[in-house]
């Protein structure tokens, strides 16, 4: 008879970090699947889902901590790395998980995205791009093509499109993969990945704007998994980034900076020890 | 020899002469003989080359604010001291101390009629190997103050060890010399002798006060961005948090700041970030959010002169609008301002306490003032005011964080807690937290949010009142303790007057305030903004009798002649 390691921890399925809030989505929206590959990842991971906080900002994507069965935060447009930032220094053993989008994150938040990548605290940023501001109906953003006409934009912006995963390297993130809304259980995986590698983790994922950008229904085809494996040199990395062709889906980079994790919780004085350089 | 309970000298120089130093090093020698008392730095934005000055007043007692007049101005140069305007004065009985070489003596001060004498005080410290003028000066205030070598030697002892007997020698050569010249002067500003300690006394200033409530209050985490005049609250901040188990982050914006509070108070540790003006205008929208989200925490804004970048090292009180109407929506928080250096930790404190009890941002308007005064001080009373916040432990059954509740106060999960997921949102929500767009629920949330603040007793603290008579001065923040000498002022003329000064700016309270003013005929209102805010504030929200208004932009302060005079002539 063999006798093997029996597993205690609970088992989780991902119905179990589904909420009961229906979404509120358009039909077809990419977000739907980065939601199921959450679920998958959160119960591949087996984490107790009050141990999960998902922070977010303003915008389609923004909307998913509601639809978590963990705890959220939904707070206000560009600032949710920062919120994330201050929760998971003072409670570093939760898991925090920030969701945000190419408005949100790269645009009104982008300066947060620098300090974070180089901050290195350990948390998953995932940013859904569609390339567009979906929830104010269809307005270019820092990932929109030069040339895509909107009532905003006649014409096309004329700019030059941000390359949201050669900041992230430039500026220290730690773990940076392109996912696609499409393969729900690559995602997953990846996420899984992201989640347990320490410190800042940057996962793009391709999720389409079926509203307003009827045009990435065609993602699909374009996608392919990057073929060689994830680097830890960021030279290699940055060469890679910058030439591939924008749908090259897997982990990009993986570093080995130490986290930024001050000890917290412990004191090693009295309060009232505080006082004693007042005294005259 | 007239008695004399207090004397006050102000140390001249352009920005880099040492007029600072010497100044806090009279300060502390008076405190370690027993005196009390303050010292205010006025100086131009610029690190090097622009102007400065010590402002000192000792005194036999406390003493929390600027006198009206110098006895003692001391120039070690007067390069830049015209910027000054007349921050600075000087009257018939005052003495300057002019170096011959400093530049001329500026028009508002040589026209004052005060004694001038000339001492070449950069001649005299070229004679000491690396002397510096500003040892000199010292040396001077204090042979005129009545304080002794020895207790200056024994101050550079402590203050220098780090930089080598050779600088505490020449420092010990120039005040000697400063010392000897002073000796010939015939003037004597000696103060009485000092009442003997009955508690401990610190020297402080008001950041560091106010930095030390929030962290007995509950703080344990703090985020912030440099910013003039709050900075020293984070540095002090930074060590201590760390010592009692917490920390500080230096955020990139003020935004990032204010959004790691949030994030760290949602998380359960008590958070604060300290800023001024301009940071303050950053942080309104997140405030909105914390104030929808009912997530405590304290913000402290050190007030300088605005609008813009303003003044940014002289004190004013003209944030009093933004901090109390700032938000956009109907957003009710906490609002309250701090009376004095050692008020500081008082009211940070509670504040603390207020935001962590009540679930709602704390603004606490302190400003350059107070935060950057240094003041000996008798050792605060302790107080019993540590954040306790309501928090939902062994749910069960489906968790509802925005429960209505009969004080406004609804149980708050912290991650971790088993069932007790929710998901905390600036959009408008229901009592579980889920965004909805529904007339009933936004009303609902609404009316919580103001009743929890509305309903609570806030007790005694929320203002200072004293005295009696019809006039009642009303003043807030640092002004009080000068609205308070003055009224002691006119009590010695026979002029009975109130003081009613309110620590609590928001919520109002409005029976509080009725029963304070009750059968009184006339109010005087006494601030420092441009657009007299507090007033219409208190028009606002108040029943008033007969007013007038004392106001003005900083940076030129409220003297105590001035409100004494104002009660004076509406008696």
């Amino acid at each position: 008879m063999t006798i093997s390691p029996v597993d205690l921890r609970p088992a989780y399925k991902p119905a179990d970090y589904k909420s009961d809030i229906k979404p509120i989505w358009c039909p077809g929206c990419g977000d739907y699947h980065v939601l199921m590959s959450f679920t998958r990842a959160f119960a591949q991971l087996a984490l107790p889902p009050e141990n999960i906080v998902v922070v977010s900002g303003i915008g389609c994507s923004s909307r998913i901590p509601a639809y978590v069965n963990c705890y959220g935060f939904h707070g206000v447009h560009g600032r949710s790395l920062t919120l994330a930032a201050g929760l998971k220094v003072t409670r570093p053993e939760l898991t925090v998980v920030v969701a945000s989008g190419d408005g949100d994150g790269y645009s009104i938040g982008g300066n947060h995205f620098l300090h974070a990548c180089r901050r290195n605290i350990d948390m998953t940023y995932v940013v859904m791009d569609n390339h567009i501001y979906g929830m104010t109906k269809g307005q270019p953003s820092p990932t929109t093509e030069p040339e895509f006409d909107t009532a905003l934009s006649p014409g096309g912006t004329g700019l030059r499109p941000f390359h949201p995963l050669v900041i992230a390297l430039a500026s220290g993130a730690n773990f940076i993969a392109r996912c696609f809304s499409g393969e729900p259980n690559e995602t997953a995986a990846i996420l899984v990945e992201a989640i347990r590698h320490p410190g800042f983790s940057f996962v793009e994922i391709l999720s389409p704007c079926v509203t307003f950008r009827p045009d990435e229904a065609g993602w699909k085809n374009l996608v392919h998994p990057a073929p060689v494996a994830a680097t830890s040199d960021p030279a290699k990395a940055a060469r890679r980034i910058m030439t591939d062709d924008g749908f090259n889906i897997g982990i990009l980079y993986r570093g080995n900076r130490r986290p930024y994790q001050p000890a917290v919780g412990q004191a090693s004085v009295d309060l009232s020890e505080l006082e004693k350089d007042f005294e005259l | 020899m007239e008695n004399r309970e207090n004397v006050s000298v102000a140390i001249v120089g352009s920005g880099g002469a040492g007029a600072i130093t010497a100044g806090h090093f009279l300060l502390e020698a008076a405190g370690s003989v027993g005196w009390q008392g303050l010292l205010s730095r006025t100086v131009g934005p610029q690190i090097r080359g622009g102007e400065a000055a010590a402002l000192v007043r000792l005194a036999t007692h406390q003493v929390e604010y600027l006198p009206d007049r110098f006895d003692l101005l001391i120039g070690i140069d007067w390069l830049n001291a015209h910027r000054f305007g007349t921050e600075i004065e000087v009257g018939p009985q005052s003495l300057v101390v002019s170096d011959p070489r400093g530049g001329e003596l500026p028009a508002g001060i040589a026209a004052a009629g005060a004694r001038v004498i000339e001492l070449p005080m950069k001649n005299m410290a070229k004679a000491i190997p690396d002397g510096r003028a500003n040892m000199i000066a010292l040396g001077v205030a204090a042979r005129l103050l009545g304080l002794g070598v020895d207790v200056l030697s024994a101050l550079l002892e402590r203050r220098l060890v780090g930089k080598g007997p050779a600088a505490i020698q020449a420092s010990r050569a120039g005040i000697a010399a400063g010392f000897a010249a002073a000796a010939e002067f015939d003037f004597d500003l000696r103060l009485d002798a000092p009442k003997p300690a009955d508690t401990r006394r610190w020297l402080v200033s008001g950041n560091e006060t106010a930095a030390l409530g929030a962290v007995r209050g509950g703080v344990r985490f703090a985020a912030a961005y440099p910013i003039t005049p709050a900075t020293e609250i984070l540095e002090w901040l930074a060590p201590n948090l760390a010592k009692v188990g917490g920390v500080l982050l230096q955020a990139e914006d003020e935004l990032a700041a204010i959004n790691m509070i949030i994030g760290s108070s949602f998380g359960g540790i008590p958070a604060l970030t300290a800023t001024s003006g301009p940071g303050l205008s950053l942080m309104i929208e997140a405030l909105g959010l914390a104030t929808a989200a009912e997530t405590p925490l304290v913000v402290i804004d050190v007030m300088r002169g605005g609008p813009s970048t303003g003044i940014p090292t002289k004190s004013e009180q003209a944030d009093l609008n933004i901090a109390v109407y700032g938000c956009h929506g109907d957003a009710p928080h906490l609002v309250l301002a701090p009376q004095s250096v050692g008020d500081c930790l008082f009211t940070t404190q509670w504040a603390t306490y207020l935001a962590e009890t009540l679930q709602s941002p704390a603004i606490v308007l302190s400003d350059q003032f107070i935060g950057q005064a240094r003041a000996i001080i008798e050792r605060p009373a302790d107080v019993a005011f540590i954040g306790q916040r309501y928090k939902a432990t062994d749910i069960v059954g489906a968790y509802k964080r925005y429960a209505l509740a009969a004080n406004g106060i609804s149980p708050m999960a912290m991650p971790g807690t088993r069932g007790g997921q929710y998901t905390a949102d600036g959009l408008t929500h229901t009592e579980r937290g889920i965004p909805t767009s529904g007339e009933h629920d936004h009303n609902a949330q609404l009316d919580k949010r103001r009743d929890k603040l509305a309903r609570f007793n806030f007790g005694d603290h929320w203002a200072t009142i004293e005295g009696s008579g019809d006039l009642v001065v009303i003043t807030w923040g640092s002004l009080t303790g000068v609205a308070r000498e003055a009224i002691e002022r006119a009590a010695r003329d026979g002029v009975e007057t109130r003081l009613l000064a309110p620590r609590l700016l928001s919520p109002v309270q409005p029976e509080r305030f009725a029963a304070a003013l009750d059968g009184k005929k006339r109010v005087l209102i006494v601030e420092q903004s441009h657009g007299a805010q507090f007033h219409r504030y208190l028009r606002a929200h108040y029943d008033l009798p007969a007013v007038r208004v004392l106001n003005r932009a900083g940076p030129l302060p409220i003297r105590v002649g001035e409100i004494h005079r104002a009660i004076m002539e509406w008696r």
